[in-house]
């Protein structure tokens, strides 16, 4: 369980890591960031980079900014950053809470956000964060930057928008009003494991009724997505047991199902449906 | 050194206290010696590649590019180790499955994914790997076998898919059913997991030319015997090779029975006058070592009209892998032999398939064949009870051995061995552990909460555990010159607390402090002969050993002193290394002092027999929570009640006993080696193997009762190493059933939550 050989890339500058990538994209070059998801594939040798760009010591990756409407999250962000909030806001208590759900704390000290998504594993909790609340990608390549909205980025199971000469640099999740009610679930056999299905909701309550519903669903399908019948289903509802069943129900009907050896269509819809509920009933604890 | 007169009688006995570990020191420390921490100058690096195809003839092998790779230094297939006999059988040995047991390179056909067609020797392991990936295997795919109860017939070339059937048995099984009041039929089905412990396997071996001295580092579980058959097999002897067991993390039965591997470093230091060194990676522990307990059940049950057992009859099929390894028949023979348990069973019939198929070999795994067979009774106490319309408890109350029946004989052989029950009171030990739990009342309150729409419930499951397998342990206990003393077994550490346990032992007997007391063991070079660690024999076996050769030297050590102190050995007595005079006057003088002034004499050794296993048993009481949602089982309580005979060391017993639950646990709720339909091992990573981890196995009550010594040695000594995993299986499963109000309801385990929710969608039917 030893890597193929590969070489190691030690960049101090953005623009440096991007000379580097542009240069060995088309070799397999990877960015390394935590490495928590890449490491291991490669002691497999499921994977076989024959160069990897480690921007750890990259300056400026690390900022973790918000300017009163979006929050920053630079690349070298790990997920032990989000333990206690980040800031001021309804989003922060959000991600504190998520946080605590990935994987086991010697993980968290050492992975990434943005590599979270860039490694696009369906069940990851940070990639059903960045798509329920329309997360912006800020992708960097000598070519220049773009920004791609999460509903473009994320095409599949470890597939991404992102072009091979391509850095996730940065990622903006927009900030939550004050009065924002959010709530997550997910199923997973053992705690720290990958869910088996995860909802992130969000919302608020504006004249006793739900406005502004946000359902997603990760781990469930090949990517994790809004559910807009879910959404509907909430908006104008009283929030109670019988809406956040008829959501549930709804998102249970919507999903594409991912199917493996032990786990059917059937049953994965279930799941969806179990998690979406109890995400709603969170949100009102 | 004063020592006040009266003293020795006021000693205060250290077997039976809960001592900290002897064997803690070095690990805290980071000084453990692991097999990976061994490295030799100039060593190199063994790569083994291995069949990714379940089934298939081996036509032809490309290894040119791989020899051609810098650094690699050679290349074994079969015909390199062609002169290398298979791996033989260490126990229950049977003549037909010798024609199925492992050559240490595939020769001909490949019969799992895993097994070892080729290995690369290079500079360093990157090397080897990358040299590795380069062999091209010329495999023609076979159709793969991979249940184990269909049809039986051809496995491939000369083998067949049932090399043999187990047959046990008494009593007259037709009249009882005949004549039976009713009968209980169910079919049952325990899943594919193993022992996978923390440290993967390794094997160091060395060559040293100048002394003619073959040594293999990375040894567990039975050095002697291991070392006596890897020289047969490469053409030395027992007294010119030797194997060396490091710290091990972790054992369980798996670990340190002759693999592959083993032998091939063995051979390769030999040919190449190289140290060769191998360590497994976690992929290879989890398609390459042992794996155990997947079985099916048929089982049925006569009964009377109160539920009491008239006979039961058992068919059962055991998936044994495409190998007949080291442990040959032992599983299916102790699944058939264990099965009765604690229960009057008037008349018994066991008849066990062994069944090859395209999957890792199988070997023993904690508690072996008695988690299969544990489960396979409870369900059917479980069973009963349902039928006659009683409770789980009184049906089992009503079957129960009586301690006045004690010893039990069962008119059953296993291991050699006949099985005595040597002492019991099991409706003692059942009352104690119900009590325990608080079972009335925790009766209640899931009732209360099953009438408010949760589902909850709570099982209970009785066993028989087996233990202090003979034939014989032979110890040699010195007193060094430092007064330190040294105590020299034929036994193995898997972490269990070896060190700590004989050496109480040895403190008692010999009147000194159980930390000035070194405890060798795996050292084949220290012992002439040594029977190893497995079948909770250790503390039974090599314990009386150890005290037997510590009594022999205190008796040397007051001869020789009394002839110093010109008085009587039976005026003299040792305390605290002194040896002191009775009367509490005079001279006294240290052991140190007595070793200096006669070397080499203080020194004994002794050897304990013993053709009779010793019988613990115990109690496991669960009480879980099914989301009905999601199929989730959540454990709310666990209790476990045990008696040992004799504690040597109580938090010794319950550590042993919970590492067995979260072990049991696994087997019950997550653990389970998956195959796909191409018989392609899906479990290859610990994201898709799921061991319980702190957050999944529960708090635990752990009640260890001494309530039946052990009549068979004198300290009353029973094993306590598989009794945590036994029954957790058939406790989780009573406990579930329970919980749905649906009786029957789990047949087969591991009980995932996918099976459960499927489970949950079906209509409760009859049982």
């Amino acid at each position: 369980m030893k890597p193929a050989p590969f070489v190691r890339h030690v960049p101090r500058t953005l623009d440096q890591a991007l000379a580097i990538l542009s240069q060995v994209a088309g070799q397999d070059g990877r960015i390394l960031a935590g490495g928590q998801s890449l490491v291991p594939i490669m002691a497999f040798r499921l994977a076989k980079p024959a160069h990897l760009i480690d921007i750890n010591e990259v300056a400026g990756l690390d900022q973790l900014a918000s300017d009163g409407k979006m929050l920053s999250i630079g690349a070298r962000v790990r997920h032990a950053a989000f333990h206690a909030p980040v800031a001021d806001n309804r989003l922060a208590a959000l991600l504190t809470y998520v946080a605590h759900h990935i994987a086991h704390y010697p993980i968290r000290m050492r992975g990434t956000f943005c590599g979270s998504l860039a490694h696009a594993d369906p069940a990851s909790e940070w990639c059903l964060t960045a798509a329920t609340l329309g997360a912006t990608m800020i992708a960097m390549s000598q070519r220049g930057t773009r920004e791609i909205a999460a509903k473009d980025f994320f095409e599949g199971i470890m597939a991404t928008a992102l072009a091979e000469d391509e850095l996730l640099a940065e990622v903006r999740l927009p900030l939550l009003a004050s009065d924002a009610k959010f709530g997550f679930y997910e199923f997973n056999r053992r705690a720290g494991d990958f869910a088996m299905a995860s909802s992130l909701v969000t919302y608020r309550i504006v004249d006793g009724k739900i406005a502004e519903a946000r359902v997603g669903v990760g781990g469930a399908e090949s990517a994790p997505r809004r559910i807009t019948e879910a959404e509907t289903a909430l908006n104008g509802a009283t929030p109670d047991d019988d809406a956040f069943r008829a959501a549930a129900e709804a998102a249970r009907d919507a999903i594409d199902p991912l199917e493996d050896h032990q786990t059917d269509a059937a049953y994965r819809r279930d799941l969806v449906r179990a998690v979406v509920r109890r995400a709603l009933e969170h949100s009102l604890t | 050194m004063g020592s006040t007169p009266g003293m020795s009688e006021a000693k205060q006995k250290i077997v039976g206290r809960s001592v900290a570990r002897l064997e803690d020191r070095p690990l805290l420390l980071g000084q453990g010696r692991f097999a990976a921490d061994v490295s030799f100058a100039g060593q190199w690096s063994m790569r083994v590649v291995r069949s990714a195809v379940a089934h298939g003839k081996l036509r032809g092998i490309d290894a040119s590019a791989a020899l051609a790779w810098p650094g690699v230094h050679a290349v074994w297939t079969h015909k390199d180790v062609a002169h290398i006999p298979p791996i033989p059988f260490r126990l229950t040995g049977l003549k037909e499955l010798e024609p199925y047991r492992q050559t240490v390179l595939a020769k001909d056909y490949v019969r799992y994914v895993g097994e070892p067609v080729v290995v690369v020797f290079a500079a360093d392991q990157y090397v080897a790997e990358d040299a590795a990936d380069l062999v091209e295997l010329d495999i023609e795919p076979l159709t793969p076998v991979l249940d184990a109860s269909g049809a039986t017939g051809p496995f491939d070339g000369t083998h067949a898919t049932e090399p043999s059937v187990i047959r046990k048995g008494y009593g007259d099984v037709e009249a009882a059913f005949k004549a039976a009041h009713a009968v209980v039929s169910l079919a049952l089905s325990t899943g594919r997991h193993s022992g996978v412990p923390m440290e993967t396997r390794g094997a160091i071996a060395r060559y040293d030319e100048g002394r003619d001295i073959l040594e293999m580092h990375g040894a567990a579980k039975v050095p002697w015997w291991n070392r006596d058959h890897i020289a047969q097999m490469i053409g030395r002897t027992r007294d010119n090779m030797h194997l060396y067991e490091g710290h091990v993390g972790g054992g369980f039965g798996i670990r340190g029975e002759i693999y592959p591997e083993d032998v091939l470093v063995c051979a390769a230091a030999l040919a190449f006058k190289k140290p060769i060194k191998w360590i497994e990676d976690r992929r290879e522990h989890l398609i390459a070592a042992n794996h155990s307990r997947q079985q099916q059940h048929n089982v049925r049950a006569a009964i009377d009209t109160n539920g009491r057992i008239l006979a039961i009859d058992n068919e059962f099929f055991h998936d044994n892998g495409a190998y007949m390894r080291t442990h040959a028949a032992t599983v299916p023979d102790l699944a058939a032999a264990m099965l009765p348990g604690p229960y009057r069973v008037p008349a018994y019939r066991a008849i066990g398939h062994i069944r090859l198929t395209n999957k890792t070999p199988s070997g023993t795994y904690r508690a072996p064949g008695r988690y299969e067979s544990t489960f396979v009774r409870e369900r059917l106490m479980d069973a009963i009870a349902a039928h006659v319309g009683i409770d789980g408890v009184e049906i089992r109350r009503r079957n129960l051995i009586g301690k006045s029946a004690m010893p039990y004989d069962l008119h059953l052989d296993t291991l050699g061995t006949h099985i005595v029950y040597d002492s019991g009171d099991y409706a003692l030990l059942l009352d104690k552990t119900l009590a325990a739990a608080g079972w009335p009342e925790l009766k209640a309150s899931l009732t209360k909460r099953r009438a408010a729409g949760e589902k909850v419930g709570a099982g209970v499951a009785m066993f028989v555990e087996k233990s202090g397998l003979g034939p014989s342990d032979t110890v040699r206990v010195d007193v060094k010159s430092n007064g330190k003393i040294e105590v020299v077994t034929g036994v193995a550490s898997v972490g269990q607390g070896v060190e700590t346990a004989m050496a109480q032992i040895a403190a008692d007997a010999l009147g000194v402090d159980y930390t000035d007391i070194n405890v060798i063991h795996g050292q084949t070079d220290r012992i002439d002969t040594g029977s190893g660690a497995f079948a909770s024999r250790v503390t039974v076996m090599c314990g009386e050993a150890t005290r037997l050769a510590s009594v022999k030297l205190r008796d040397r050590a007051l001869k020789l002193a009394a002839e110093l102190m010109q008085t009587e050995p039976g005026a003299l007595d040792i305390i605290n290394s002194e040896i002191v005079r009775r009367s509490g006057s005079g001279a006294s003088m240290t052991l140190a002092e007595l070793a200096q002034a006669r070397p080499g004499e203080l020194s004994a050794e002794d050897t304990f027999l013993s053709s009779h296993m010793v019988y613990p048993y115990g109690v496991h009481i669960a009480a879980v929570k099914v989301d009905g949602e999601t199929g989730a089982v959540a454990i709310e309580r666990y209790v476990i009640g045990y008696d040992v005979g004799k504690a040597v060391n109580p938090r010794l017993v319950e550590s042993q006993i919970a590492g067995g639950l979260a072990q049991g646990l696994g087997g019950a709720l997550l653990e389970e080696f998956v195959y796909d339909d191409h018989g392609e091992p899906l479990s290859v990573t610990f994201a898709d193997y799921l061991m319980p981890t702190a957050r999944e196995v529960p708090a635990m009550s752990i009640l260890i009762t001494e309530d039946a010594p052990s009549p068979l040695n004198p300290m009353g000594l029973k094993g306590a190493g598989e009794g945590g995993a036994n029954p957790v299986g058939a406790a989780i499963a009573s406990a579930i059933d329970d919980a749905l109000q649906r009786p029957g309801a789990v047949a087969d385990l591991p009980v995932t939550p996918q099976r459960l929710a499927r489970l949950l969608k079906e209509r409760p039917g009859p049982l």
